[in-house]
């Protein structure tokens, strides 16, 4: 299989050098790896990468100038997948990210996953993929906030629901809850049924659509 | 946007209504204004009232007024023995400084009654004086307030009074006299303006006319004179020391503000360091760590004493990164209300219902405070409220943030109590804000903060 080739972008230089590292270690190809999110921009229009991973927070404002880049550029690049690292839970990040195609083929996860490298890395691949994926902490809070229609979900319900919001397969989430895969999907069609979604589409784009259904009711 | 609750808080100068004459003065509407009638009627009672005052006044200023005619006699030729003037003029004095003070006590307050004529309220400033005549007195004549009152008698009886009464002869009087001349003249009267003498009505016709014009323009120095002589009733008969007193509270209440200011800003100022030093050198520590465990043999005394190390390295991002947000929340200073709520509600154990309606970011201080406010309710309600449900509101209500959580627990909550109450209440007041408490036996507690936000942020 070809490297995933990857722009980087951390104005960290102590965090930037260290993912790069870690990237490489899972064999990544890192194309470039930038300060700022003039230079991500400029970087991804040179190297044309697979994948973006960016702060959120960054220079020259340090406020979201970086998920702004990464929105920026995935319009007129659609294929290109982004990551983007977040200091704390803001579910508006997640929304706008989400908002961008479709939210195929992006993630929002907390700066700290990145410790679990082994992790970080399978993520970044969902990513790649075409893959949804969501802090887990984003969706705690989101069915924390919500009062329709989640409190229609049961406690395991919402449970596979915040694995499903972190781009997990059936296989996986039958795993991660120590259950059968049948039930796992039955759990889903559970879920998908109380969201009011439709019932037909490709798998992943009712799990896209479930997660997205939670983020577009947030309250406002 | 911030234009309209501006133009509703501080209405444009034009609209307020004149306090003094002065300020009347310079109104076009002035003339058709209350204002000529109020200075007038200022001016006339200036004289009724010097004249009585005076007249109060003899029984001790005979001495000075004797004094007064003996000088003028001398003036004339006479002579008269320098004891006599002496004792005379020690005698005055002594009676004046003795007995004034005790008359200008009440004429002041009087004054400051028919002040109220021209001007806006004004408080005297003496001391309380309870128990006894003789503490009574020692008090007025000791303080600054019952000599400045003394003062103000003796210039209203001898400067005001004179000022204020040829004023009102050179225009109103001067006016009346010379519009009256035609007719006085047609009853066969002699109107005489040394060095003319007028009998024919047709040739007084044009001092009508420059009656006229002088009455019509009569208001303007009559207005000018009552503002002059309420300029100095001011002075001499406002309570300056609570003024003073007052701009020192103002002055106090600025720089607690300014601390908090500060603090604030330290605050910030650690939390970033923290966050974009430690925690990111943590982070980096820790990936390192969770590499070299990878490559570490499967099972070895190494990979488990690596997992340990990452294990750990993980629990003190947690904490620092709970310290840190202790210290001052990152999402606050980023993102502002709107975010910092919500994340502050999903902290807590027990459920809330949060809406932040706010149309723009707030000053630092008013967001670091209404935090605050929401964060200790909201952890007051989790201790001892016993609730199941909380709602969380934060709004502008024109120039002041409302802060409010409502309960649905065991109510009762107690001010005096607890010290996070008055705590929260001490927070708020730095910034000039204010909390309600309602808390009945059986709840519902609603907790209120009003916190003053100017509409420049």
């Amino acid at each position: 299989m070809s490297c995933i080739r990857v722009v980087l972008a951390e104005d960290g230089a102590l965090l930037r050098e260290g993912l790069s590292g870690l990237l490489q270690r899972f064999g990544f190809d890192v194309v470039a790896a930038v300060g700022d999110a003039e230079a991500l921009v400029r970087a991804v229009e040179e190297h044309e990468p697979d994948l973006v991973v960016t702060d959120i927070r960054m220079p020259p404002g340090f406020g979201d100038e970086g998920l702004r880049a990464a929105v920026g550029v995935r319009r007129s690049r659609p294929a290109l997948a982004v990551v983007a690292l977040s200091q704390y839970v803001e579910s508006s990040y997640a929304a706008e990210l989400l908002d961008s195609q479709d939210g195929r083929g992006v993630g929002y996860v907390l700066k700290e996953r990145v410790v679990d490298v082994a992790d970080f890395a399978d993520t970044l691949r969902r990513v790649h993929g075409g893959g949804t994926v969501i802090d887990p902490t984003v969706v705690r809070q989101l069915v924390r906030r919500r009062s329709t229609p989640l409190e229609r979900l049961s406690e395991r319900e919402r449970e596979v629901l915040a694995l499903l919001a972190e781009g997990r397969s059936n296989a996986r989430i039958a795993r991660d809850l120590v259950v059968s895969e049948p039930t796992v999907g039955k759990h889903i069609g559970n879920i998908l049924a109380k969201l009011d979604l439709p019932p037909e589409g490709t798998d992943v784009d009712r799990r896209v659509m479930a997660v997205l259904t939670y983020l577009r009711e947030r309250p406002e | 946007m911030s234009a309209e609750p501006e133009e509703t808080t501080t209405p444009p100068r034009e609209a307020a209504a004149p306090r003094t004459p002065l300020e009347a003065l310079r109104r076009r509407c002035f003339p058709r204004s209350s204002w000529p009638w109020r200075s007038l009627a200022y001016l006339a009672s200036t004289v009724v009232v010097g004249a009585v005052i005076a007249a109060l006044n003899t029984p001790f200023t005979f001495p000075l007024l004797h004094l007064g005619a003996v000088l003028e006699e001398m003036v004339r030729g006479g002579s008269r023995p320098s004891w006599l003037l002496a004792s005379l003029l020690g005698l005055g004095l002594t009676l004046l400084l003795l007995f004034g003070p005790l008359v200008a006590v009440p004429v002041a307050r009087f004054e400051r009654w028919r002040l109220r004529l021209v001007h806006p309220p004004v408080v005297g400033g003496h001391r309380p004086a309870d128990g006894g005549v003789l503490r009574w007195l020692r008090v007025r004549y000791t303080e600054a307030a019952t000599w400045r009152e003394f003062a103000y008698m003796l210039l209203l009886v001898t400067v005001l009074d004179t000022i204020s009464w040829s004023v009102l002869f050179l225009t109103v009087g001067a006016g009346v006299f010379l519009l009256a001349s035609p007719g006085a003249t047609a009853l066969g009267w002699t109107v005489d303006l040394f060095p003319w003498s007028f009998d024919d009505p047709l040739r007084t016709l044009p001092l009508a006319g420059l009656g006229l014009v002088i009455l019509l323009v009569s208001p303007y120095p009559v207005a000018l004179a009552a503002h002059a002589h309420t300029a100095l009733a001011r002075v001499l008969l406002d309570d300056r020391g609570t003024d003073e007193l007052r701009s020192e509270l103002v002055e106090v209440t600025r720089s607690r503000a300014r601390l908090v200011d500060a603090f604030e800003a330290e605050r910030r100022r650690i939390e970033r360091d923290l966050h974009d030093g430690a925690q990111q050198q943590l982070i980096s520590l820790a990936m390192q760590v969770g590499l070299a465990r990878m490559d570490a043999p499967p099972g070895s005394d190494m990979e488990r004493a690596l997992s340990s190390v990452h294990a750990q390295a993980k629990e003190i991002i947690g904490s620092l990164r709970e310290i840190v947000h202790g210290i001052h929340p990152k999402i606050l200073s980023d993102r502002g209300l709107p975010s910092a709520l919500p994340d502050l509600a999903d902290r807590s154990a027990v459920p809330v219902r949060t809406r932040v309606d706010l149309p723009r970011r707030l000053p630092a201080h008013v967001e670091g405070t209404a935090y605050y406010v929401a964060a200790e309710s909201l952890s007051n309600i989790a201790k001892h409220a016993d609730a199941t449900s909380v709602r969380l509101k934060a709004a502008l209500d024109g120039d002041t943030l409302i802060v409010e959580t409502t309960d649905d627990g065991r109510g009762g909550a107690d001010p005096g109590g607890g010290t996070g109450l008055t705590g929260l209440a001490d927070r708020v007041a730095v910034v000039g804000g204010r909390i309600w408490l309602s808390s009945p036996p059986g709840g519902p507690t609603r907790l209120r903060a009003e916190i003053p936000c100017p509409a420049s942020g």
